[in-house]
């Protein structure tokens, strides 16, 4: 109980420390969902609405990297930017950009298949329409992408449950650095590992309240949407 | 309302067209000619082939064999067509957003659109509902919705499946006042139905199809009075068509 007590008193007293682990993380996993929904979003419209040799093992794939090891994305990464990797002069091993670079690879097939699946999915209700309706390639995918948006939604949600929750990746990436590439998740497994529980504790309660109140925004976002826009 | 010009894609001739879907034949071997004037109105019994060929004369449904022209050219960009499918998908959008999306994809300028939308949907009888969702709308106002945002097409053509299947007589009347005020403006509506008394109501001429074949095509008149074939007449005493 004790150790509880003092996780909880780390939260209320708004310990520095503690905020600026919470604060990287959040900026961690939100940048890495933006990024990966740049490209999950559009790549999974393209993959619902075309139709080419070989498309139906592309999606196997695709399906079958939504559940990518985080820790062999991590040495991926890793051999990437290391200093005698392709894109070793960049610099950004052991920085918070090699952090959002390997979530992004996490999160990008979850999104990508998420949205394949619900594009496809409204695909098949609106193609008679806009198809009679003479409406272009492009303005489809709009379209599409436009009216599932709320749905759309719970694909951000999981790709931004699977950053948040994620350490295998980013402790290869990131090196765990105090002050400066250490977020909840890696901070929690350092702490429990040195026997600093309350520490621990804390930033597993911040860590699922933050994730609590990003659904329950999603959540709500969706909800008002679909009572406006049907 | 005013009149419009002749259909630039009329007339379609159907030159013996064939369908199949697999094993299965949809339509065979139909040859027909779309004519402007009153309504064309497709009656048969389920899986005679009545949406086919309603998707066919739109170009929605290539020919297996046979020839579908329009005004003679057999390709035509469906620009001066505009179809109400039978279960119409509603986008999630509003009642008025739902139109302004068929404004635009028709490539109405966006300024010119609200006052449009809202032309339109009076039309069919549901102004003030401009902001309701269009999934929140009961069966009736989609269908006036879908009729809407077929209009908006500003067709010269309007197929329509099945306009008012699973309506209640008073959603049926306003449909089909709805259609015989765009037949008045000069548009060649062909609709298809279960309901011969609409056939009778509506039609300017009756196309019975069953099993895939064209087994009259005649005058709605004519086809009520003086039947020429056994299956119209077996039709029209109320039989069962198998």
């Amino acid at each position: 109980m004790s150790g509880n007590d003092s996780a909880l008193q780390l939260v209320l007293s708004g310990d520095p420390a503690l905020f600026a682990i919470v604060r990287l993380s959040l900026l961690v996993s939100l940048s890495a969902v933006v990024l990966a929904a740049l490209i999950g979003v559009p790549a999974g419209a393209l993959l619902a609405l075309t139709r080419f040799r070989g498309r139906e093992a592309v999606i196997v794939i695709l399906n079958a990297l939504m559940g990518l090891p985080p820790v062999v994305v991590g040495l991926a990464v890793f051999l990437l930017l290391s200093r005698s990797g392709p894109l070793g002069e960049w610099g950004l091993l052991f920085t918070p950009q090699a952090m959002v670079i390997a979530q992004t690879v996490l999160v990008a097939p979850i999104i990508a298949a998420l949205t394949r699946q619900t594009i496809e999915d409204l695909w098949v209700e609106y193609q008679a329409e806009l198809t009679a309706m003479n409406v272009g390639p492009l303005r489809r995918v709009r379209t599409l992408i436009w009216d599932a948006r709320f749905s759309l939604v719970t694909a951000l949600l999981a790709g931004f449950g699977r950053a948040a929750a994620e350490v295998g990746a980013i402790i290869i990436v990131g090196g765990n650095i105090d002050g400066f590439t250490r977020t909840m998740t890696t901070a929690i497994a350092l702490e429990t590992s040195k026997g600093d529980l309350p520490l621990a504790v804390g930033l597993g309660i911040v860590l699922i309240v933050i994730v609590i109140i990003i659904n329950a925004l999603a959540w709500g976002i969706r909800r008002t949407g679909e009572r406006y826009a049907g | 309302m005013s009149m419009r010009p002749p259909a630039l894609d009329l007339p379609i001739m159907f030159i013996d067209v064939r369908i199949t879907a697999g094993a299965l034949t949809i339509l065979d071997g139909i040859t027909l000619t779309i004519s402007p004037g009153p309504p064309t109105v497709l009656i048969g019994p389920n899986g005679a082939g009545k949406t086919t060929l309603l998707r066919a004369a739109m170009g929605l449904v290539p020919p297996g064999s046979g020839l579908i022209t329009w005004s003679g050219r057999e390709s035509s960009d469906p620009k001066h067509r505009a179809i109400m499918f039978q279960r119409p998908a509603m986008l999630r959008r509003s009642a008025g957003g739902n139109v302004r999306y068929a404004l635009a994809a028709a490539g109405m300028p966006r300024g010119k659109r609200h006052e449009r939308a809202a032309a339109l949907l009076a039309d069919v009888g549901l102004a003030g509902l401009d902001r309701r969702p269009a999934r929140r709308l009961s069966g009736g106002e989609q269908q006036r919705l879908a009729l809407a945002r077929a209009l908006a097409r500003d067709p010269g053509i309007l197929f329509l499946d099945e306009p008012t299947a699973s309506l209640d007589p008073a959603a049926t009347k306003a449909i089909e006042d709805i259609v015989r005020a765009v037949s008045a403006r000069g548009v060649k509506v062909m609709m298809c139905t279960h309901d011969l008394g609409q056939a009778k109501r509506l039609a300017g001429n009756v196309v019975l199809l069953h099993r895939g074949r064209l087994i009259e095509n005649t005058p709605a008149s004519e086809f009520f009075a003086s039947p020429r074939t056994e299956e119209a007449c077996r039709f029209i005493a109320g039989e069962l068509l198998v």
